[in-house]
């Protein structure tokens, strides 16, 4: 068994610097006062829905439900001036259905690897599951890091697993999700990012959930790793995505965080090269917005297909 | 470290390291669109009605937003000032004098609850009056106002139990100016513990932000209170001077300059009169090199750029530790970048209008004296409206404590940055100053916080935030930051003699 250095995620704290979490909640706070209107509204839900990665994890997923979700990925709804999503994200078994539906379209395959979403299985396996993804046609990996490692101070383990899925991607691009609520701390959050984007390619990204337990992405956790990645490019030059994951259901809280994004990284982040949104029930409710932008009013939920709830 | 591949597609993008804060994604205006419910014209409100001035003379008041004329306030000559006296010695001699405590009280949440239900157009009426960012008024100003005055309402029967050992009684009739810079707020910290103690109240609210105040007169009738408990008058200097000196105030409370207050000090020199004074400030927020940067560098915005910087114990000298001073200082930079500045109404804004001209050019001429003495300017590169009055957020580094811009009290959006190496040498800087109001600490060491509160000389220090307050907690000066407490049982005390 491994042993820890003493003291290591502590060190790598009063490496990054320490975070007051009043201090997070307070300044997140100030996003949700912001008030978007008219042609700026458009241009963010726009954005956002250009920003998602649509997302079905769930042990019942077939090939059919597969190909609706590709469909709506790639036309979230017929006549309406709205791009694409940036992919669709599924499991590994799945990437050969999805891949089918969405080659020649702007639209990525993404797939959780790793054994996710808990993560606990043998490295060789884990990597194993991120090289027949990537062989199965997935352009992107969404990995989880060893939270028990972690925590237990093991960064140099976390580190180098990370590091090996780097190199198991190959060109597909690479994001590393945290479990933010199972590092309980907004310390250990910044400190988890920076471990990982010191072994990450420009463009992969960082990520906050899984979208399986039960806190996910919130302004705050995305705050605290949005200027971690700031500090970072402003450092190295090397300029890391953020991905914020679950939770994320209705067009204003995704516009509250497009927000954050505007006013920590700034606009060269507001492209879904650089942002991306895990969601699936947001994108409906984006559409929804849009068209209530146009029309003046609300349309009812059933004008929306339903790509992500049916089997 | 494993070497890491580079991705052939990724950007590189490692030459321009800035972030870009541009017109990417634009917001359109958004403005607050509530009722302020204006009068053309506003009379005195004093014995419980709005009565037309003994003078006959009015001044209009504008919005320093865009300068457009909002109203003519009456302004109250000697006379009126008498007669709202009188009215307010009669209420004392009265009713209000011998009412219960549990009655008193009855009156004063009345007074809470009616603010709140007409908040949004107070919030209103204050920005266009008074040029601060609708969102302060509406988040801040007004709900802090209705809180004190349910505060105070609470203590209004339990007044036994606020000096043990000892009973309290009221002085009589107080008279009480208030400045331009919370006009709805400071006015609310005066009349609300006056009448808890059982006091009565003539009140000036400043020239240029009288407009709320004579709106809350219409809150007083609305809630029944008797007439002459509460009068207010309106006017200048010399209205304010006829206030502070009239015979039959017992005891005057004054927030302003400290210029002004050694004014009224002197005047009242030799009379039995008490007096509180709440002055002005020149805080030191420090910020030592453990501190949580990002956090930081948010309070250190609150501290300054809140309500334009028009707030007394404004964290205006950044003691910044020097190993972390350039960091620190690129990070204020970025997050000065994306602060919007301009009309207040819009729900959009940070930083509204300053207060009036005149503290435009005030705030002007010290930013002046600032490069004149060789420090180094930082401004928001941000358009300004044509019309009304406004300023950019200001940094100055390289500031010495000799610098006028460093022991001046600038009352604008103006920071200086000063560094420091040691614990002791900050303690040294920051309480190198005339003033005392406030400070700030920014440290993740507990036992450090605790130093710096007992060593450094202010009234109210805060730890890891800034500009913080709250009903119960008393508020006030060392030095020529004034003295006597608002807030809190301290507070209170202030509005009784023990017996």
């Amino acid at each position: 068994m491994p042993i820890a250095p003493p003291g290591a995620l502590r060190r790598l704290i009063d490496d990054v610097g320490p975070v007051d979490a009043i201090g997070v909640e307070e300044r997140v706070a100030k996003y949700a006062t912001r008030s978007i209107k008219k042609k700026s509204k458009l241009f963010g839900l726009k954005l956002a829905v250009s920003m998602i990665d649509l997302t079905t994890l769930e042990g019942k997923d077939t090939p059919g439900k597969i190909a609706s979700l590709c469909r709506k990925a790639i036309t979230p709804h017929e006549g309406m001036d709205v791009p694409s999503t940036a992919a669709v994200c599924v499991y590994p078994a799945m990437v050969k259905h999805a891949k089918k539906h969405v080659t020649g379209t702007t639209v990525k395959v993404a797939s959780v690897a790793t054994a996710f979403p808990s993560g606990q299985a043998p490295l060789k396996t884990r990597i194993a599951e991120v090289r027949a993804a990537v062989g199965d046609g997935a352009d992107e990996i969404d990995m989880v890091i060893n939270r028990g490692a972690f925590l237990a101070g093991e960064l140099a383990l976390v580190q180098d697993e990370i590091a090996q899925v780097v190199e198991a991607c190959g060109d597909a691009t690479l994001k590393v999700i945290f479990e933010a609520s199972e590092l309980e701390t907004y310390d250990n959050i910044r400190a988890a990012s920076f471990l990982a984007m010191r072994v990450l390619r420009p463009g992969d990204f960082i990520k906050t959930s899984t979208g399986k337990t039960s806190a996910n992405a919130t302004l705050g956790n995305n705050q605290v790793m949005i200027e971690a990645i700031r500090d970072f490019y402003l450092d190295t030059g090397v300029a890391i995505s953020m991905k914020p994951a679950g939770g994320i259901r209705t067009a204003k809280q995704a516009l509250h965080f497009l927000i954050a994004i505007k006013e920590t990284l700034g606009d060269a982040w507001l492209h879904h090269s650089r942002y991306r949104f895990g969601a699936s029930a947001l994108l409906n409710d984006l559409l929804r917005q849009i068209e209530k932008e146009r029309t003046g009013a609300y349309q009812a939920p059933y004008v929306f297909s339903d790509a992500t709830e049916g089997y | 470290m494993p070497k890491t591949p580079v991705k052939k597609s990724a950007p590189r993008r490692a030459s321009a390291r800035e972030l870009v804060f541009g017109d990417l994604w634009e917001f359109d205006p958004a403005p607050e669109t509530a009722d302020p419910k204006l009068k053309k014209r506003y009379d005195l409100f004093i014995g419980g009605e709005f009565v037309a001035p003994k003078s006959g003379k009015y001044f209009p008041t504008i919005s320093p937003g865009n300068e457009a004329k909002l109203a003519d306030i009456a302004l109250a000559g000697a006379a009126d000032v008498d007669a709202a006296f009188q009215s307010a010695q009669k209420a004392f001699d009265g009713a209000w004098g011998k009412m219960a405590g549990s009655e008193r009280g009855k009156y004063i949440y009345r007074i809470a609850r009616l603010l709140q239900d007409r908040a949004r157009e107070f919030a209103v009426a204050e920005t266009m009056d008074g040029g601060k960012p609708i969102k302060e008024s509406r988040d801040f100003d007004v709900p802090m106002a209705a809180a004190h005055f349910f505060y105070h309402a609470g203590w209004a029967d339990k007044l036994d139990c606020l000096a043990p050992g000892r009973r309290v009684a009221p002085h009589g009739v107080v008279g009480q100016v208030i400045p331009w810079n919370f006009p709805l707020l400071m006015l609310a910290w005066k009349i609300a513990p006056a009448l808890a103690a059982g006091n009565t109240v003539v009140l000036k609210p400043a020239e240029t932000t009288s407009t709320t105040a004579l709106k809350f007169g219409e809150i007083l009738q609305e809630a029944g209170l008797p007439p002459g408990v509460v009068n207010i008058v309106a006017g200048a200097g010399e209205t304010g001077a006829a206030v502070m000196t009239h015979p039959l105030a017992a005891k005057v409370a004054f927030t302003g300059s400290t210029e002004v207050g050694k004014i009224i000090m002197r005047s009242l020199a030799g009379t039995d009169k008490k007096m509180t004074m709440e002055l002005g400030g020149k805080a030191a927020n420090i910020i030592f090199d453990d501190a949580p940067l990002d956090q930081a560098v948010e309070g250190i915005v609150n501290g300054i750029f809140f309500n334009q910087g028009h707030v007394c114990c404004a964290g205006s000298r950044l003691l910044v530790q020097e190993s972390v001073a350039a960091t620190v200082l690129a990070k204020l930079k970025r997050r000065i970048a994306v602060l919007r500045v301009g009309d207040p109404l819009d729900k959009n804004t940070d930083l509204g209008a300053i207060n009036s001209r005149e503290q435009l050019d005030r705030i002007t001429a010290l930013v002046q004296s600032g490069v004149d003495e060789g420090a180094e300017m930082f401004q928001h590169a941000c358009k300004l409206p044509a019309k009304g009055f406004y300023f950019r957020p200001t940094v100055f580094s390289g500031v010495t404590q000799s610098h006028r811009i460093a022991r001046e009290e600038i009352f604008g959006p103006v920071l200086s940055v000063l560094t420091f190496r040691t614990v002791e040498e900050a303690i040294e800087k920051a309480n190198n100053t005339a003033f005392g109001l406030s400070a700030g600490v920014w440290t993740d060491k507990g036992s450090r916080i605790l130093k710096m509160s007992t060593e450094l000389k202010a009234g109210v220090v805060w730890a890891n935030t800034f500009n913080k307050f709250d009903p119960a907690s008393p508020f006030g000066g060392y030095k020529e930051s004034g003295f006597g407490r608002e807030g809190g049982r301290q507070g209170l005390l202030d509005y009784c003699k023990l017996i």
